[in-house]
C-alpha cells in the first residue's frame, strides 16, 4: 500500500497534476476499499483522474461507458448465442454432452463488469457517466459494488478474484441515489486554479512556455468568470494552448487578432461565440497580458 | 492524537480511546443533524480512519472524514466549515444551528402539514363550512370541511374566473378530470406504436424457440424499454390566483389519478408535497383536504423560496429523466426574483421540460411584466395560456412529443 505522498509523486510522475485532496481520496479507496465517486462539470478531468489512477498502480484501465438503456447482457456478460447454435448444429444427436459445452466458459463474453472482477491484477474500474444509466442499473451496481461476485444462472457464483479500483464518475445530469453516494468516498473536481491549470499546460503541451501557460490560465480563468453558457473545460485549454502553441505565438499580447480567432477552441456555442465580442476578448486580454 | 481535542493530562489510553470515540460519535451526530446521510458503515470506517496514520494533520483527517462523509456538492462545500468549528473550535456553531431543523422540512409529513394548516384556518377564518354527511375520521381534527377556494369559477371556452353557475362549476370540474385521463390514454398510446425492435434479442429468441427445438422460428426483437412520462405539478395558491387554483386542483387531481408517475406540489409562501392527500379517490373530498392546505399564509407568494425547497429537498426524488415539471402561477413574485431566476436554472439542468403556465396570459392586453416571471422566463421551454379548458387541452401534443 503506498502512502500519500507516494500517491501524489506517482500522480505527478504520471503526468496529471493532482489538487492536494485527491491523493488523500486515492489513499482512502486502499485502506477503506471504497469506490469513488468524482462529481463536477463537464470537462474537468474526471476521465482523466482514473487513467492517472491506473498508472499510479501500474494497472489496467477497464471502462464501462454508461448511457440510458444500458443493461446487464452489455455490462457484465452475455451468451454467445451465435456459437452456441453453431455449436448445438454440429453435434446434433449428442444432446446430453452439448448442454454442458455450450454453458462454459468457452461461450461467455466477458463485459467490463465481469472482466474487471476477474483479473489477477486489480485493475481500475471507471464507470463513465454513471448518471446517464437508468436507476435499475444503479441499484444493480450497488450490488456488485458491495459483494463483488455475480451470478450466473447457468454457470453459478463467480468470485471476484481480486477487487477492482473502482472510479465512477457523474456529470450531474441526473441526481444519483443516496444509497449509491453513501457506499462511495466523494469527490468534487472543480476547475483547476490558475497556477493548477498552467501547471497542466505546461505538462502536457509540448513546446509552451511557462509564460504562456500561465498567460492562458489567467485568461481561461476571467473567461470562465463570464456569463457563458458553456464554460470551457481543462481540455478547452489544452487545445487551445495547443492551437497557439502551433500558430507560433509565444506572448498573448503580441497577437490580439489570433487570439480572438481562435477563441473557439474554448466557446462551443454560437451564443457564447457571439457574446464574447472583440471588445470583451480585448478586454479579457488587457487582465492578463 | 493532536487534532481530537482530547487533554494531554489523560494518561490512561483508554479513557483517551473512549474520549475520542464519544467525540466521534458526536461528531455524526452534527453531521446527521446537517442533513448528512451516514450509516453504521461509515462510522466504523471513520474509526479506522482515526485510528490510522492519518490523524498526524487535522488537515489530513479533515479531508479523509470530507470524502468519506460527504455525498453530494453542497455538503461537500459545508464540510470544512462544520468539521472546523466542531473540532478545532474556529467557528460559532451557529451554522449547524441554523441548517439543523432541515430534518422536518426535507419530509414534511402530511400530518404535520395538515396540523399547520389547520392551524392558520381557525373556524372564523374559514369561508364555508360544509357539515360532513358521511362521518370519516379526518387527522387535521373535527372542524369539518371547508370548501375554500373551491367555490371559485371557471368553463369549456370562458375564462375560469368568468364563470359563476354552480353547475358551470361542476361541469368544468368534470372536463378538467375528463382532459387529465384523455392525456394520459394517448400518451401512453403513442409510446406503444413507437417501440420498434432494433436488434434480435437472442436471449429471448432461443427460449421462444425452445418448443421448436431451438430453431429460431420466431423472432423476438430487442425493444428499448420506455420510461413513462413523468408529470410534476407545481402550483401557485396564493391570493392572486385564487380564481384559479380549484379548476387547476381539478386537473391535477384528474392527473395524479391517471398517469402512473405524477407527482403535485403546492405553493405560496411555502411549498407542500399533496400527492398523498391528491390521492384520494373521491375528487370533492381530496379537494376539500387540499383547499385546507392552500390555505397557508396568504400573504404573497414566494415562487423563488418555494422552488428552493422544492431543488434541495424534492428534486431528487421527485425528477427523473423523462419528467417535465409544470409551474402553475402567474408569477406575482413577493420574494427574491434573482433567487427565483437562480433556482429555475437549477432546476432546468435537472428535468427534460419545463411549462409554465400562467393564466393570465389569456387575459387582452396582458404582457408578462412582472420581474417574477421575467426572471424566469429564459428557463422556461413552454410559456402558454391556461386560463380555458381549450388552452389546458392545447398542451396535450406538445407533451407527447416529449
Amino acid at each position: 500500500m503506498k502512502t500519500r505522498d507516494q500517491i501524489a509523486q506517482s500522480l505527478a510522475n504520471a503526468g496529471y497534476i493532482a489538487d492536494t485532496e485527491l491523493a488523500t481520496a486515492i489513499s482512502l479507496m486502499q485502506l477503506l476499499r471504497r469506490p469513488l465517486l468524482l462529481e463536477g462539470e463537464a470537462g474537468v478531468g474526471k476521465t482523466e483522474v482514473a487513467k492517472a489512477l491506473a498508472s499510479v498502480h501500474a494497472t489496467e484501465l477497464i471502462r464501462l461507458q454508461c448511457y440510458e438503456g444500458l443493461d446487464q447482457a452489455q455490462a457484465l456478460y452475455e451468451w454467445n448465442y451465435q456459437r452456441q447454435l453453431l455449436a448445438i448444429e454440429a453435434h446434433r444427436g449428442h444432446a446430453d454432452q452439448i448442454e454442458d459445452q455450450i454453458f462454459s466458459e468457452k461461450y461467455l463474453l466477458e463485459r467490463p463488469l465481469l472482466a474487471a472482477i476477474r483479473r489477477t491484477v486489480p485493475p481500475v474500474l471507471l464507470i463513465d457517466e454513471i448518471d446517464r444509466a437508468d436507476d435499475e442499473f444503479e441499484a444493480f451496481l450497488l450490488e456488485l459494488l458491495s459483494d463483488f461476485q455475480v451470478s450466473i444462472p447457468e454457470l453459478g457464483t463467480i468470485n471476484a478474484t481480486s477487487i477492482p479500483h473502482v472510479v465512477l464518475t457523474s456529470n450531474g445530469t441526473r441526481e444519483l441515489s443516496d444509497a449509491l453516494r453513501r457506499r462511495c468516498l466523494y469527490h468534487y473536481v472543480d476547475y483547476p486554479d490558475v497556477d493548477r491549470e498552467a501547471r497542466i499546460i505546461l505538462a502536457r503541451i509540448v513546446g509552451a512556455s511557462a509564460s504562456l501557460s500561465l498567460q492562458i490560465a489567467r485568461l481561461v480563468e476571467s473567461l470562465r468568470k463570464e456569463e457563458l453558457r458553456k464554460v470551457p473545460g481543462v481540455a478547452e485549454t489544452l487545445d487551445w494552448a495547443a492551437a497557439l502553441v502551433g500558430l507560433d505565438v509565444r506572448d498573448l499580447a503580441d497577437a490580439p487578432e489570433v487570439v480572438h480567432e481562435t477563441l473557439m477552441c474554448l466557446l462551443k456555442t454560437q451564443e457564447d461565440r457571439a457574446r464574447v465580442t472583440r471588445e470583451v476578448s480585448a478586454r479579457l486580454l488587457e487582465k492578463v497580458a | 492524537m493532536s487534532c481530537c481535542g482530547t487533554t494531554p493530562e489523560l494518561e490512561d489510553m483508554d479513557a483517551v480511546a473512549r474520549l475520542v470515540a464519544s467525540r466521534l460519535s458526536a461528531f455524526l451526530h452534527t453531521l446527521r443533524d446537517n442533513g448528512f446521510a451516514i450509516g453504521l458503515s461509515e462510522g466504523q470506517d471513520a474509526a479506522t480512519l482515526m485510528a490510522s496514520s492519518l490523524v498526524q494533520k487535522p488537515g489530513l483527517l479533515r479531508s479523509a472524514f470530507k470524502h468519506l462523509f460527504s455525498a453530494r456538492k453542497s455538503e461537500w462545500d459545508r464540510f470544512d466549515g462544520l468539521f472546523d468549528s466542531f473540532w478545532l473550535n474556529k467557528r460559532v456553531r451557529s451554522r449547524s444551528l441554523t441548517s439543523g431543523s432541515s430534518k422536518a422540512a426535507n419530509s414534511p409529513s402530511l400530518k404535520s402539514l395538515q396540523d399547520s394548516s389547520a392551524a392558520h384556518s381557525s373556524p372564523q377564518t374559514v369561508t364555508d363550512q360544509v357539515p360532513s354527511s358521511d362521518d370519516t375520521p379526518q387527522e387535521a381534527g373535527g372542524e369539518g370541511r371547508s370548501e375554500g377556494a373551491s367555490r371559485v369559477h371557471n368553463l369549456p371556452d370562458v375564462d375560469f374566473r368568468k364563470l359563476s353557475d354552480p353547475d358551470q362549476i361542476a361541469q368544468a370540474h368534470e372536463a378538467a378530470a375528463r382532459l387529465a385521463k384523455a392525456m394520459q390514454t394517448r400518451l401512453t398510446r403513442r409510446d406503444r406504436l413507437r417501440q420498434r425492435g432494433e436488434r434480435l434479442d437472442l436471449r429471448r429468441t432461443i427460449h421462444r424457440n425452445i418448443s421448436h427445438g431451438g430453431v429460431p422460428i420466431t423472432l423476438v426483437k430487442r425493444r428499448r424499454k420506455d420510461k413513462p412520462l413523468r408529470l410534476v405539478v407545481l402550483l401557485d395558491a396564493s391570493g392572486s390566483m385564487s380564481m384559479y387554483t380549484a379548476v387547476f386542483l381539478r386537473f391535477i387531481h384528474g392527473v395524479l389519478d391517471e398517469f402512473r408517475e405524477a407527482e403535485a406540489f403546492l405553493f405560496h409562501t411555502r411549498l407542500a408535497y399533496v400527492s398523498d392527500a391528491m390521492k384520494e379517490k373521491d375528487a370533492a373530498r381530496a379537494l376539500d383536504r387540499l383547499s385546507m392546505m392552500a390555505q397557508g399564509a396568504g400573504g404573497g407568494t414566494q415562487i423563488g423560496e418555494s422552488l428552493q425547497t422544492f431543488n434541495r429537498w424534492h428534486a431528487a426524488r421527485v425528477i427523473h429523466s423523462r419528467t417535465c415539471v409544470m409551474i402553475v402561477s402567474d408569477g406575482y413574485e413577493t420574494g427574491d426574483a434573482v433567487l427565483l431566476g437562480r433556482e429555475m436554472a437549477q432546476l432546468t439542468r435537472r428535468c427534460r421540460r419545463i411549462v409554465w403556465l400562467n393564466p393570465m396570459l389569456g387575459w387582452e392586453g396582458y404582457a408578462p411584466e412582472a420581474k417574477g416571471i421575467q426572471a424566469a422566463l429564459p428557463h422556461v421551454d413552454l410559456y402558454a395560456p391556461a386560463h380555458t379548458l381549450a388552452s389546458l387541452a392545447a398542451l396535450e401534443p406538445y407533451l407527447a412529443r416529449l
